[in-house]
């Protein structure tokens, strides 16, 4: 941590966005703090904001009011001074398929203006498995091993903070604990922290220091999983998800 | 509050290097890739050179401008390639759902643009190289006899090229894939107006008076010039170059609002899913 820099890594203040003028706010007053080493998820519904909330984190959207400060950084406007200590991988994105992994790799480290472009390689190669693919290309890859190759991607610059959007979503149990294993490796190692979605609550469960339940743009609740679990009397995540979500159905009717 | 590690300068090489990085890679390993590049500029030539040496035959025909044909026609495919050059990587980007990750990157939009303007640089030189050889080889026709000019008329095309690429880039983003056909058909809206093939003297009134809002057609007609009447109207290349300026000037700024705009409303987010 450099001089000055206080352990809060991102701090949201009453975010709110929507996309039509009068249509219904996609994100709706969220508040939030990531601090310097910890894993932290956000759960939610389809349609709860979850990707909104971080396209806003990323700089992809503006804020219709509130504020995202990254590093200290308001990202509605200076994106680009932090946007080297963040990276994002998602199931959503993928890479260029007629270049190999080490090619795609490479780009990347070259864009995000890295030195010691092949020892990074290396070493993200090895981090995640993918040292015998590092010359094939991406579309030759399976499914699990381009989700694996979206986080090499990511790692490239070694972030600070890392977003990752449903990353095992097609992984199989086996690499989802490896990845998992490896993840919460380099949290340790870097003090990295990390902004994870994910519908599979098991995973959520095992994976996160604190979480954040959203449902119709808001938060709805925060906090450990087992302070969460114990304030709400369910006996794993996923009742509580489900409480909670029925419960905001039943306030709005 | 200090940061740990320093942001990425704005005028880094790397960044640059690495979007052209990947569209090298990208053309070096696709075939249909390299015909898009040499197949259209091969047939247009062959039939364009075939043009020529029949109306060569023709007595009333100046030989000069007969031949100024193929060197419209080698300097019109420079200008489409530059305006696709940057449309269609911008494209791929879109296509490989890759989009996104480059601009959460510690970059600004401007330099996807200036990587997509070197890319575009090194795709038009290898085309217009070997079209420019086989001009030579089959139809005699040397298109360095426009001497240092032909560096000047190179120019002032692509810059043309770029800028409307940059707008092409714009409305795509702005209004989704459903307008990409905009990247190969929007430079043919200024073809009958940039007096490629025919001097701006022989258009009606009005296509005259539009051509004159047109870069390019200074430069056909510069071309002519040199070609037949062996001199340039230094007027000519001026005209060209303010325009191309403003043409650019305006395509930047059209670009810088769509992207603001895309950040409110966010319909880049939905490009290419």
């Amino acid at each position: 941590m450099a001089l000055g820099e206080t352990p809060e890594v991102l701090v949201a203040q009453e975010v709110r966005k929507r996309y039509t003028k009068d249509g219904p706010w996609a994100v709706d007053g969220i508040s939030l703090v990531l601090r310097r080493g910890e894993v932290v998820s956000i759960v939610g519904p389809n349609g709860a904001g979850k990707s909104t909330l971080i396209q806003m984190m990323l700089g992809l959207l503006v804020p219709d009011s509130g504020s995202i400060r990254i590093f200290g950084t308001e990202m509605a406007t200076g994106r680009r001074k932090v946007a080297h200590r963040i990276n994002y991988a998602s199931t959503d994105l993928s890479l260029p398929y007629s270049l190999t992994v080490r090619e795609n790799l490479t780009a990347y480290a070259l864009i995000y203006n890295m030195s010691n472009i092949r020892e990074r390689i290396e070493r993200v190669l090895v981090a995640l498995n993918l040292e015998p693919f590092r010359d094939v290309r991406v579309g030759r890859l399976s499914t699990g091993q381009v989700a694996r190759m979206g986080i090499a991607k990511a790692l490239i610059n070694d972030p600070e903070l890392l977003f990752l959007d449903e990353p095992t979503a097609t992984l199989d149990p086996e690499v989802s604990a490896q990845l998992r294993a490896t993840l919460q490796g380099m949290v340790r190692d870097r003090n990295m922290t990390l902004l994870y979605t994910s519908h599979n609550m098991r995973e959520v469960e095992r994976f996160s220091d604190r979480l954040y339940l959203m449902n119709r743009g808001r938060l709805v609740a925060e906090g450990t999983v087992p302070a969460l679990m114990t304030r709400f009397d369910t006996e794993d995540l996923e009742a509580l998800f489900l409480q909670m979500v029925q419960r905001e159905r039943e306030s709005d009717e | 509050m200090n940061s740990s590690r320093p942001a990425v300068p704005l005028l880094a090489w790397r960044p640059l290097a690495g979007i052209l990085f990947r569209q090298i890679v990208l053309y070096r390993r696709s075939v249909p890739r390299w015909m898009e590049i040499f197949y259209w500029p091969l047939l247009d030539l062959l039939v364009w050179g075939f043009l020529t040496l029949y109306l060569k035959k023709i007595p009333s025909f100046m030989p000069s401008a007969v031949t100024s044909l193929l060197g419209a026609l080698l300097l019109w495919d420079l200008l489409y390639r530059a305006q696709q050059g940057i449309s269609v990587m911008f494209l791929e980007e879109i296509w490989s759902k890759n989009l996104i990750h480059l601009l959460i990157a510690p970059i600004t939009p401007f330099h996807v643009v200036g990587g997509a303007v070197l890319s575009s640089i090194v795709k038009v030189l290898l085309s217009s190289s070997v079209a420019a050889f086989l001009a030579y080889f089959l139809f005699s026709f040397k298109i360095f006899s426009l001497g240092l000019h032909l560096f000047f008329f190179i120019l002032a095309l692509l810059m043309m090229g770029w800028a409307l690429g940059i707008l092409t880039t714009a409305v795509i983003l702005r209004f989704g894939q459903e307008a990409e056909v905009l990247a190969w058909g929007v430079i043919f809206l200024f073809q009958p107006f940039s007096a490629v093939f025919n001097p701006v003297s022989v258009l009606p009134q009005v296509a005259a008076d539009i051509s004159r809002a047109v870069p390019a057609s200074y430069v056909f007609e510069g071309m002519r010039s040199v070609l037949v009447q062996g001199r340039l109207p230094i007027g000519d290349l001026f005209m060209a170059f303010s325009l191309d300026f403003l043409y650019v000037g305006v395509a930047l700024f059209v670009y810088s609002r769509v992207i603001a705009r895309a950040r409110q409303k966010g319909f880049h987010l939905k490009l290419g899913s």
